[in-house]
């Protein structure tokens, strides 16, 4: 018998996301795969693209409700890119589903060359990502895939915080024209937004307003630095909160912006400290003069603790009390 | 098949044209393949003018057939044969591997006629394998083809759209193997084996055709229609690297060779001599 899981959020922390009004949704995986076969109802068009991922994509009642719609290749990452892109070369809006980790590095060549180069509006979901698939291991770990496709170029790249920002950028990506990637996890995620909220790629959300340390949080780590920030409120510091989903385009004014009035700037990410959105922040903050105390908190450039994703996010730091501790150190 | 139809004769002075200019062009460039594309060019010049319906005003029509070169590196070769047909002038091929000029030296979608950006091995297939399911799902007429390097297999990619293109049956996906045994380190028999190619197409679930790659009559027979109704088509066309000089033909360092002045000069009097020979015998 297996070991239950351990929990994302500590019960102290659980009580702070209470204290803050913050409610428990679904998984932004759920929230994707729900998104797409709506759109897919209306749209028949639109076609996935799965390599035996359907089951690990929440995709397997799109399959059945729609199975004209997808398209399964096997367990061949290489072949659902290059497929992906030659139904958008024909006028197909297919989107390629498959876990971040096989994606991102397996078939990066295909991404670079028959999506970005040929410039198709194709679509790229990169299920349960960075460190989502936890204890077993690095190769399932997707903590490389910001870096990579960052220095490709023509992709969009998103990475929603919660289910109001993945359904806004699956909505996006299906009528996009030009090549997107969206990856998130499949852990359940609290609700940071309110309905009124307006998400528009390339401009990040600003969640919580302060002015003693800016935290520019991208994915599902957005929700630990909005309690980090409510632990600091605690204790007399405003904080600024940022969800950054979109790595590309960057929101460089914001960042700019947390730079100029903030005493510090903490960057947090789901993804090796190299390459990452902590390194797209310090660049865009150096070369507009606007550095200050700084910290990137991701995950070192080491192999990987084993444990679950919670215990993972734990000894890295990315959790409410992690984030509380570094802020308190920077701003010494 | 295309509108224009052209007789045999016809298409081998072409090809003698195509070919110098394909020489004359990488030797302006100073880059290029030579080798490949020499050996590539008839079934190039049999694609474009007797069997795809494609040209260039019908280019951005979605019912066009689609033809995606995987061995992108004999673009000079594809280029020359766009040009012949008027997808660009043919003072474009002047600016090939030049600064600024999107005729870089792999094929790219800047360039009218090209279908997707190639050059890196191994892509053309499971491209064509998207193009040719969504052809099935509009319930679409077009045809789908890609040419690959024989040396070219040895990318595992191409292995995984083997069978994925038998699973869906994909009869409207036709792949050209440019069997010409040579590649850029030598014989593919000594870099990576891969004979017998027929038993292994025919394993994944091809219908497989062999012909000589310089004829024109067997290359329109095999590429005229399916092989096979519910299989995916694999021609071998058996070819001679560098076919039609004789210092080019099957020697491995003309792969990626440029002529100098010299070797361009005996070149092109080699195929004008070839050219007079089949006007004379006409």
């Amino acid at each position: 018998m297996s070991a239950p899981a351990p929990s994302m959020f500590t019960p102290a922390a659980k009580v702070m996301a209470e204290k803050l009004g913050l409610k428990m949704g679904r998984a932004n995986l759920e929230e994707f795969a729900a998104t797409l076969e709506e759109l897919a109802k209306a749209n028949p068009n639109i076609i996935a693209v799965t390599s035996d991922s359907r089951g690990s994509g929440k995709l397997a009642p799109f399959g059945k409700n729609l199975p004209k719609q997808l398209v399964e290749v096997g367990i061949a990452e290489q072949n659902l890119v290059g497929i992906t892109a030659g139904l958008a070369a024909c006028g197909k809006k297919s989107f390629g589903v498959s876990p971040g980790c096989f994606l991102t590095a397996r078939s990066l060549e295909q991404i670079k060359n028959d999506i970005c180069y040929s410039d198709v509006p194709a679509v790229l979901i990169g299920i349960s990502s960075g460190t989502s698939y936890g204890a077993l291991g690095t190769t399932h770990h997707s903590l490389h895939d910001l870096a990579v496709l960052r220095a490709i170029n023509n992709l969009t790249i998103i990475v929603p915080a919660d289910n109001f920002e993945t359904r806004a950028a699956i909505q996006f990506a299906a009528k996009a024209t030009k090549p997107v990637f969206v990856r998130f996890g499949k852990a359940a995620m609290f609700n940071l937004h309110k309905s009124e909220t307006k998400f528009t790629v390339g401009k990040a959300i600003q969640l919580r307003d302060g002015n003693d340390v800016a935290f520019i949080a991208t994915g599902e780590t957005a929700v630990h630095a909005l309690l980090a920030a409510g632990k600091l409120a605690e204790q007399g510091l405003n904080c600024r909160v940022i969800s950054m989903h979109s790595i590309k385009p960057l929101d460089t004014e914001v960042i700019l912006k947390a730079g100029r009035e903030c005493r510090a700037v903490i960057t947090v990410e789901e993804h090796l400290v190299n390459g990452g959105l902590g390194e797209a922040c310090a660049s865009v903050l150096l070369q507009g003069g606007a550095s200050k105390p700084f910290r990137i908190v991701a995950i070192p450039d080491e192999e990987t603790v084993p444990g679950a994703q919670a215990d993972i996010f734990r000894h890295y730091g990315i959790s409410m009390e992690g984030l509380s501790e570094t802020a308190l150190k920077l701003l010494k | 098949m295309g509108k224009l139809v052209l007789s045999d004769h016809e298409l081998a002075l072409k090809s003698v044209q195509l070919r110098k200019k394909t020489l004359e062009a990488i030797h302006d460039a100073g880059a290029g393949h030579t080798g490949g594309g020499l050996s590539c060019l008839d079934v190039l010049n049999v694609l474009y003018n007797r069997i795809l319906n494609v040209s260039p005003e019908t280019f951005g029509s979605a019912t066009r057939d689609r033809y995606v070169q995987s061995k992108g590196h004999s673009v000079e070769a594809l280029y020359a044969v766009l040009a012949d047909r008027g997808f660009f002038p043919e003072a474009d091929l002047k600016t090939i591997c030049h600064y600024q000029s999107h005729m870089v030296g792999h094929p790219t979608r800047h360039i009218h006629g090209i279908e997707m950006n190639t050059g890196a091995l191994g892509h053309g297939l499971p491209i064509c394998i998207g193009m040719a399911l969504a052809a099935k799902m509009d319930s679409a007429a077009y045809r789908v083809f890609t040419l690959l390097g024989d040396g070219e297999l040895a990318e595992g990619s191409n292995w995984e759209a083997a069978l994925a293109a038998a699973h869906y049956k994909l009869d409207n996906l036709t792949a050209i193997i440019d069997h010409n045994t040579l590649q850029i380190s030598g014989h593919t028999r000594d870099v990576m084996s891969n004979e017998p190619l027929d038993e292994k197409w025919r394993a994944f679930g091809w219908a497989v055709k062999i012909v000589n790659g310089h004829d024109y009559a067997a290359l329109t027979e095999a590429l005229s229609k399916p092989a096979e109704i519910g299989k995916p088509t694999c021609i071998i066309a058996n070819t001679t690297k560098g076919k039609g000089v004789s210092f080019m033909e099957n020697v491995a360092k003309w792969h990626h060779g440029v002529p100098s002045d010299a070797e361009l000069k005996q070149a092109l009097g080699e195929l004008n001599a070839a050219a007079a020979k089949l006007k004379e015998a006409a």
